[in-house]
């Protein structure tokens, strides 16, 4: 589904990756852990499109396309998600309309008619529900002022409506304390399928215990140093991230 | 000829055409505004209130005063609003047009074009006109009140509500000439009475229009009025317009400017609340592009305790264009518990367009609460990223955010009807 290979970047004259190899298929689900700094947010929004990160080496290959080559609302359109770190609060745009907006755009993208109204606000409904958001929360202006806990969870329901082959969950458990954590993870696992891949990008094991990897990837220094099973999170929670950083740095060297 | 020489032949057959009639108080103002105006001009960069916007371009063209012009029902029919409803007043050039016009009301309610009212209610005009304006300092509301012989004149006795909305279309017919016009409305809203008021600007060609406009309201105790203007002139035009209010005790007023298109405009908004207990809002939006320059000049001044004022201007400017904003509030040392905010908003999506802001507040009370604020930025780039992330295309990505950052001000309209067409000329200038 997602092959990614030597993928470099950079945020101004900054290398942040510095040859990432990574293959991800269908209904998989991959953590990538690090210590701050390393790049994980990095390579979340370099699959995503964001402008401010220059690619300037590798390739990436979703679904037999160069995603590379695509604008971020095609990546989208292709069944790309980024669940952001930190959403964005939009004044003066609802969630309900920014979505209706967003489904039929991609709708479009693939010549289907776009949904009316009715048909929006029951596919709304059943989602709301799996994700157990407020309705009223949806009425409102796009994340404004809602607390962290909300806002995590107004990623997790747009990605439930948009219903994407690839979500990419940007560190979804920082600021989270562990009631909306488990709301968020339960949310994910509803989610996951078959046919739904999710790259899970976090700095602690935390979020692990709820959503639970099928592969576990170290990032440090803009590479990948180290992948295994879940049993490589309980290793880095235990011991931390020195034994990895001596681990790679002595190879480098 | 210049326009000066120019201005002096028409005023002199303005006082030729007045007959008999230049005895009354109304008239002999315009003589003492003209000899205002000779002393004082047309307005330059050196006035400090005139500052960045320059009236230098009117030299270019060579304008006719008030051209009669013959618009056929059907061309002015196909213009946005066209079908508001209400009693339209139509102005071509500058000229009310009987034609064009729904029937005048003539009852108890008065709504008159300015001949008719002279006919009809010289005590309105003798008692109102003119007398909100500056003519001492300003030279073009000067020239105003000296040549204007065309307007609406509104006229609600006390305890009345008017309840048609008075729509004011002025067309400028710029198909051959360049024309100039100098219009005048009086508005005068009884005791406890109420009326809605629109005033529309559009141009039928391409050449340039000047329009030197002035409306006086006038709002007795509890009065109320609705007063909203749309500009969507052409981009040779040159617009400078007065709006004066004076307010009496427990009055409302509310007044929106949405100036969508022109060349060069210029909006005075003056607000005098002269009594206690008075609401007064002023909203305003502004989406120059190209060469357009859009100057918005508000004064409030607060002369008596116990009232607010609240002003919301929002601004997206894109192109070479060029924005003012400079909002007054003055609090007179009698105004105690006067509540006064102002807050002037703008998104700037080139980099060759500018936007000079300046609040201005003189408070002499001190038991007031007054808070004002001004932000000039750009579009949010993570802002825009987040939609694209969702599969919104990059465009329609703007114009969302756009749109919502001009709601602020559109979702105050209480008209329904008028929302409509304006939606559409808002999101049609948003797309260019």
């Amino acid at each position: 589904m997602l092959s990614i290979s030597n993928l470099q970047a950079r945020v101004e004259s900054k290398e942040i990756l510095k040859g990432i190899n990574l293959e991800v298929k269908p209904g998989e689900v991959h953590a990538i852990m690090g210590p701050n700094g390393s790049g994980k947010s990095t390579l979340a929004s370099v699959l995503a499109g964001r402008e401010t990160f220059e690619v300037t080496g590798g390739s990436v290959e979703f679904n037999g396309k160069d995603l590379l080559e695509l604008a971020p609302e095609e990546r989208a359109a292709e069944g790309i998600f980024l669940a952001f770190q930190y959403p964005i609060e939009i004044p003066g745009v609802t969630t309900i309309n920014f979505l209706k907006t967003a489904i039929n755009q991609i709708r479009k993208y693939h010549g289907k008619d776009p949904l009316d109204a009715a048909q929006f606000l029951k596919l709304m409904k059943e989602k709301a529900k799996t994700v157990k958001i407020d309705d009223q929360l949806l009425r409102r202006s796009l994340n404004e002022g809602f607390s962290g806990g909300e806002k995590k969870r107004n990623e997790i329901f747009q990605m439930a409506m948009l219903e994407p082959t690839l979500a990419i969950l940007d560190e979804t458990d920082s600021g989270l304390d562990i009631d909306a954590l488990r709301i968020v993870a339960e949310g994910v696992n509803q989610l996951r399928s078959k046919d739904r891949s999710f790259i899970v990008v976090t700095h602690y094991q935390r979020l692990l215990e709820y959503i639970v990897p099928d592969y576990v990837h170290v990032l440090y220094k803009g590479r990948i140093v180290k992948s295994g099973t879940k049993e490589l999170a309980l290793e880095l929670e235990e011991k931390g991230y020195d034994w990895i950083k001596a681990e790679a740095d002595s190879v480098s060297a | 000829m210049s326009i000066l020489t120019k201005i002096e032949g028409e005023f002199d057959s303005l006082l030729h055409h007045l007959n008999g009639k230049s005895g009354l108080a109304w008239n002999r103002l315009r003589e003492e505004a003209f000899e205002n105006f000779k002393k004082l001009g047309i307005p330059t960069v050196k006035h400090e209130d005139w500052k960045y916007s320059s009236l230098k371009g009117l030299e270019k063209y060579d304008y006719t005063l008030s051209s009669a012009s013959s618009l056929s029902r059907e061309e002015v029919a196909e213009l946005p609003f066209a079908d508001l409803e209400g009693l339209q007043l139509v102005f071509v050039n500058g000229n009310f047009s009987a034609e064009l016009s729904s029937p005048l009301l003539n009852e108890k309610i008065k709504v008159l074009d300015f001949k008719e009212a002279e006919k009809l209610i010289p005590e309105v005009l003798n008692e109102y006109y003119g007398k909100g304006l500056d003519v001492e300092k300003e030279g073009l509301s000067a020239l105003n009140v000296a040549l204007s012989r065309e307007g609406a004149v509104i006229h609600v006795p006390d305890h009345t509500t008017l309840e048609e909305p008075v729509v004011i279309r002025h067309i400028h017919a710029t198909g051959q000439e360049h024309i100039r016009n100098s219009v005048h409305h009086l508005a005068v809203i009884g005791k406890n009475s109420e009326a809605k008021i629109v005033e529309i600007f559009q141009n039928i060609g391409e050449n340039s229009s000047f329009t030197n406009i002035a409306t006086e309201i006038f709002l007795s105790e509890d009065a109320r009025a609705d007063y909203y203007k749309i500009q969507d002139e052409n981009d040779a035009s040159f617009h400078v317009g007065t709006t004066q209010v004076l307010q009496k005790d427990r009055s409302y007023f509310y007044a929106a400017t949405f100036t969508v298109n022109g060349g060069f405009v210029r909006n005075n908004l003056n607000l005098v609340l002269d009594g206690e207990h008075i609401e007064s809002h002023m909203y305003g939006l502004y989406i120059p592009n190209g060469s357009q320059h859009v100057d918005n000049h508000t004064l409030v001044d607060h002369q008596k305790p116990n009232s607010e004022s609240n002003e919301l201007y929002k601004g997206i400017l894109d192109g070479r264009s060029k924005g003012v904003f400079n909002g007054k509030i003055f609090v007179r040392q009698d105004a105690q518990k006067t509540n006064a905010y102002q807050n002037c908003r703008n998104v700037i999506l080139s980099e060759t367009a500018g936007m000079n802001t300046k609040p201005q507040l003189e408070i002499w009370a001190d038991d007031v609460k007054c808070s004002h604020g001004t932000t000039t930025g750009k579009l949010d780039d993570d802002a825009i990223f987040y939609m694209q992330s969702r599969g919104i295309p990059k465009a329609e990505a703007i114009r969302l955010q756009l749109a919502a950052f001009a709601e602020d001000v559109v979702s105050q309209i209480k008209w329904e009807a008028l929302r409509e067409p304006l939606d559409i000329l808002i999101l049609k200038k948003l797309q260019a």
